[in-house]
């Protein structure tokens, strides 16, 4: 169909997972991964770009490990990265509950809750090291909630039936970012970590196809300069912000990742985004971002609208037989714990059908009253009372008195760049990790398994990988021209941005983009809708080059030059996002293509035409991507249509 | 809603740095301060100058990013709230507001509204952690932590490491932000082996960094966006001079 969209590479395998019963692979692996010799680690060097709670952990392990590290950020503090807003919790596989969990059972609905888009060899190392992880993070310190015993607690969340969540009140990502960040300080003091905050990567080191280094600007005085390294780690999170709105922090962006990727790093499945559905609603022009209400609000909160569309009375004089508990209705066994894409689309339908609350009618209720009246004031208060103060001062409405009202919002990008077993990409020396590469979710990440996995990566994966490319590669100094030409890259596009002096904010842009994404490549697609999107993205791009306002200088903290760098980067990767949307013809995870729905209007995944990774090639400004292949096998856990009814 | 903004612009770290006024209208009381301060950019931009340079990230009150003085309060008017946070309706139509960056011998200016925080990392390099190498640890369950200890030692951790409690401090101390990091590890078992080394070295290190003395005049408390309450500074004197009277580190 859209072949006139893009060219068909050749089909890519899934790289280096050893053969053998799934429990055996990730052993097998790390035994067959070459070792480098304590005293020669010390004159290895990895560059790694981030400091989230994938980078940070990556950091300070192979700082422990004896390599030398230099470490980037762009922000002022490798403790600000966005990792530190995730609110809700962390799986683990560890069945202190008792009720039933296991590494199997956490594998079983991670792929399932993946839509079976993600693969099985990962997910079940995951599933196996998350257990570790929490290990390592009560050793440093994380002030894990606690029982009164003294031994952890746990609480369910949205998308699964066992308490296997592990959180620190609603500011989980904080603490365990506060650890990773902590354990990677004690390196930089020991000399292991070089660290370089308010340093923004602006494009790779190439030499012989390898990834040899970094070029860099200091953000305080615009010093554009270069790092090399035997490996480079990105690390450098998620690309939600394409769509301006969004729970991620402002900083967010691709620009990590889009060079790497004009560099010849696959882009996989770049369509797949989660949409969460409890943010709070969007108030006015004026919005800079989407703040997210922690998901384990449903566990206590019921969702509801009123029957009637249109019905304007304030929620407290809508009495009980006139309210929809549409969650409870039509998903009886999940009910308000239905995963993050039922639970979106589910708010988008009812607000579709007129009967959304609050101002424009985009909205639904997350009521408390039931579990006040059932647990009390204090005992609500002591488990989410800070969420419940944020969103009071956010709205100036007091959710003790009257419902919460929340939206879906664009929350976490699945997509990434492609990565094998080794979280390595294909670009040699390159490695990816956390919620920049693509591995482990599929087309729906369950929630509390994005710090998990960062973590796991981090801890556990690339350590025990990455010391094979090292060891198996001669990597001899990196040639001057390699460095020079590089360079050239970035300060030619600097000058460029600055030198356009046109008469749109790079703002401006950045909302444009994001309305035409969220529009047609948001929680509904259709054919139609994206081909328009296709029409709109490259006329944008083209204006924006033609238009956009870039004050300052080069040579001096400059943020719109920041912005401009990053949000060129939106407008390439938005175009990709529309056109991995527009191929993959079927509704999967977050993704619901209007055209693929059953006769109860769920999403209608079609695995005979689309049970494959879509790793999008770049061939050059203006050319077609090229579409490389990658089947997924089940083998353990058998694809069958998702049903939470 | 209709302000008038009085502004400090200072182009380097060496320009000396002054207040500049500008005037705004139209600005919805649901904008938080900073996107009050975008509007004020995009409308720079659009007259052709240079629009204010202010720190910010997740815009949620947690990554500790944003940095202003409000009014001379640091986050300002509203307690225990940061500047992402806080509100345009918690101010009057009309009025006039005062934007100043921290102001600290140990927070250099860099340029407007952005200053160098990064002496906390320092100190938080010199001790601010637990030695637990990757992949060694015990079983989480092996050791039980009192609930009311990990309660505590999470209120201590909640520390957002802005520097607010710097910059409000008329000794510019970091007791607090110190004083947090201390408490968190020092009330967890985990964190026992190192404490008495931990607070003689992170004390060394703020010292060293050119943060003043503490003298209890509990300013930084009242400017703490995350309710950081005096006791943690009690916890870091207490562990201090205890580790001095057993000899650690010196
Ligand atoms: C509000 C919110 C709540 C969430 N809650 C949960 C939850 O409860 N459970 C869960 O599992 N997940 C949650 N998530 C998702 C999870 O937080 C993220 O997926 C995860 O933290 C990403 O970690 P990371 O290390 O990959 O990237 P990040 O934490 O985003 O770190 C990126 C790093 O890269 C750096 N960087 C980026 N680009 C460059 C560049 N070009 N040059 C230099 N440095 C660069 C940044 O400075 C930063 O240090 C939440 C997300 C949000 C937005
Ligand atoms: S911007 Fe993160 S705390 Fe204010």
């Amino acid at each position: 169909m859209s072949d006139d969209l893009y060219e068909l590479g050749d089909p890519i395998a899934d790289g280096k997972v050893p053969a053998g019963p799934i429990e055996d692979r990730w052993t097998t692996r790390k035994f067959e991964a070459k070792q480098i010799n304590p005293a020669n680690k010390r004159k290895k060097k990895i560059i790694i770009i981030g400091t989230g709670l994938a980078g940070g952990s990556a950091g300070a392990t192979l700082g422990e490990a004896g390599y030398h590290v230099q470490q980037f950020c762009f922000q002022d503090s490798p403790r600000r990265a966005h990792s530190i807003a995730a609110q809700g919790g962390i799986n683990a596989a560890k069945n202190y509950r008792n009720d039933g969990d296991s590494v199997y059972r956490l594998f079983y609905e991670t792929v399932k809750g993946g839509d079976f888009r993600s693969r099985e060899s990962n997910v079940y190392r995951l599933a196996d090291i998350s257990r570790n992880i929490i290990d390592q993070c009560v050793a440093q310190g994380v002030p894990f909630a606690r029982e009164y015993g003294g031994l952890l607690d746990n609480r369910s969340f949205g998308g699964t039936q066992v308490s296997r969540t592990f959180y620190a009140r609603g500011q989980t990502g904080q603490q365990l970012l506060l650890g990773a960040y902590q354990a990677l300080m004690r390196q930089v003091e020991a000399g292991n970590v070089e660290l370089f905050p308010r340093h923004e990567m602006l494009d790779l080191i190439m030499e012989d196809g390898r990834a040899r280094g970094v070029v860099v600007r200091n953000l305080i005085n615009g010093e554009v300069k270069n790092y090399t390294a035997d490996a480079v780690v990105l690390a450098s999170g998620g690309y939600g912000n394409v769509y301006f709105l969004s729970t991620n922090a402002m900083g967010s962006n691709v620009t990590a990742s889009w060079r790497a990727h004009r560099h010849g790093a696959l882009f996989a499945n770049p369509c797949y985004t989660q949409i969460h559905p409890t943010c709070i609603p969007v108030s006015g022009d004026h919005q800079s971002k989407l703040t997210l209400m922690s998901e384990s609000l449903r566990n206590d909160g019921r969702v509801w609208v009123p029957k009637k569309a249109k019905d304007e009375r304030r929620p407290a004089d809508i009495p009980e037989d006139e309210r929809d508990y549409y969650l409870e209705r039509i998903y009886p066994s999940f009910g308000n714990l239905v995963p993050r894409d039922i639970a979106s689309r589910a708010a988008k339908n009812v607000c579709d059908e007129g009967r959304g609350v609050g101002p424009g009618g985009l909205g639904v209720y997350l009521d408390f009253s039931d579990a006040i009246g059932r647990l009390g004031r204090d005992k609500v208060e002591a488990k989410y009372g800070n969420l419940f103060e944020m969103y009071e001062r956010i709205t100036g409405e007091n959710p003790y008195d009257t419902p919460m009202r929340i939206y879906p919002a664009v929350h976490y990008t699945m997509g990434g760049l492609w990565v094998d077993y080794d979280l390595e990409s294909t670009v040699p020396g390159l490695f990816v990790i956390g919620e920049a590469n693509f591995s482990d979710h599929g087309a729906n990440r369950l929630g509390a398994s994005a710090l998990m996995q960062g973590l796991a990566d981090g801890y556990f994966v690339l350590p025990a990988t990455i010391n094979d490319y090292i060891a198996k590669n001669a990597l001899p100094p990196v040639a001057d021209t390699a460095i020079a030409e590089a360079q050239e890259r970035v300060n030619g596009r600097i000058d460029k941005l600055l030198s356009i002096d046109g008469d749109r904010s790079v703002d401006s842009f950045h909302r444009e983009l994001g309305h035409i994404m969220w529009e047609y490549c948001g929680m509904e697609r259709t054919e139609e809708g994206l081909r328009k999107a296709l029409e709109l993205i490259p006329a944008l791009r083209e204006e924006f080059w033609k238009r956009v306002k870039v004050t300052g200088k080069g040579e001096e903290l400059n943020q719109q030059l920041e912005k401009a760098g990053r949000v060129a980067d939106f407008l390439e990767l938005g175009e990709l996002m529309v056109i991995d949307a527009l191929h993959r013809a079927e509704s999967c995870g977050g993704h619901f293509r209007a055209e693929s729905q059953d006769e109860e209007g769920e999403a209608k995944r079609d695995d005979d035409a689309f049970g494959y990774v879509a790793a999008w090639g770049w061939s050059g400004e203006g050319a077609k991507p090229v579409l490389h292949k990658e089947t997924l096998n089940f083998e353990y856990v058998k694809p069958t249509q998702r049903s939470y009814k | 809603m209709k302000l008038t903004l009085r502004v400090w612009r200072q182009s380097d770290p060496q320009d000396k740095g002054k207040m500049v006024e500008y005037k705004l209208d139209d600005i919805s009381p649901d904008a938080s301060f900073l996107e009050m301060l975008d509007v004020l950019n995009e409308k720079l931009i659009a007259d052709g100058s240079e629009p204010v340079a202010f720190d910010h990230d997740c815009r949620e009150g947690i990554c500790g990013m944003c940095s202003l003085v409000i009014n001379g309060t640091p986050h300002g008017p509203e307690r225990n709230t940061t500047t992402c946070q806080l509100h345009m309706r918690k101010f009057k139509d009309g009025e006039v507001i005062d934007v100043e960056p921290w102001r600290a011998k140990a927070f250099p200016v860099v340029k407007d509204l952005v200053v160098d925080r990064s002496a906390f990392d320092r100190i938080i390099q010199s001790g601010g952690y637990i030695t637990a190498p990757t992949g060694t640890a015990p079983e989480a369950h092996s050791t039980p932590v009192p609930k009311p200890d990990a309660d505590a030692a999470f209120e201590a951790a909640e520390c957002i490491g802005c520097g607010a409690c710097v910059a409000a401090c008329p000794n510019g101390s970091a007791a607090l932000f110190l004083g947090a990091k201390i408490t968190h590890l020092g009330l967890m078992p985990q964190g026992q082996p190192e404490r008495w080394d931990r607070a003689v070295s992170m004390l060394d290190t703020h010292d060293d960094e050119g943060f003043g003395g503490c003298t209890n005049t509990g300013e930084c408390t009242v400017a703490c966006p995350k309710g950081i309450g005096l006791d943690v500074i009690g916890r870091l004197n207490g562990d201090y001079l205890k580790a001095s009277a057993g000899g650690k580190k010196k």
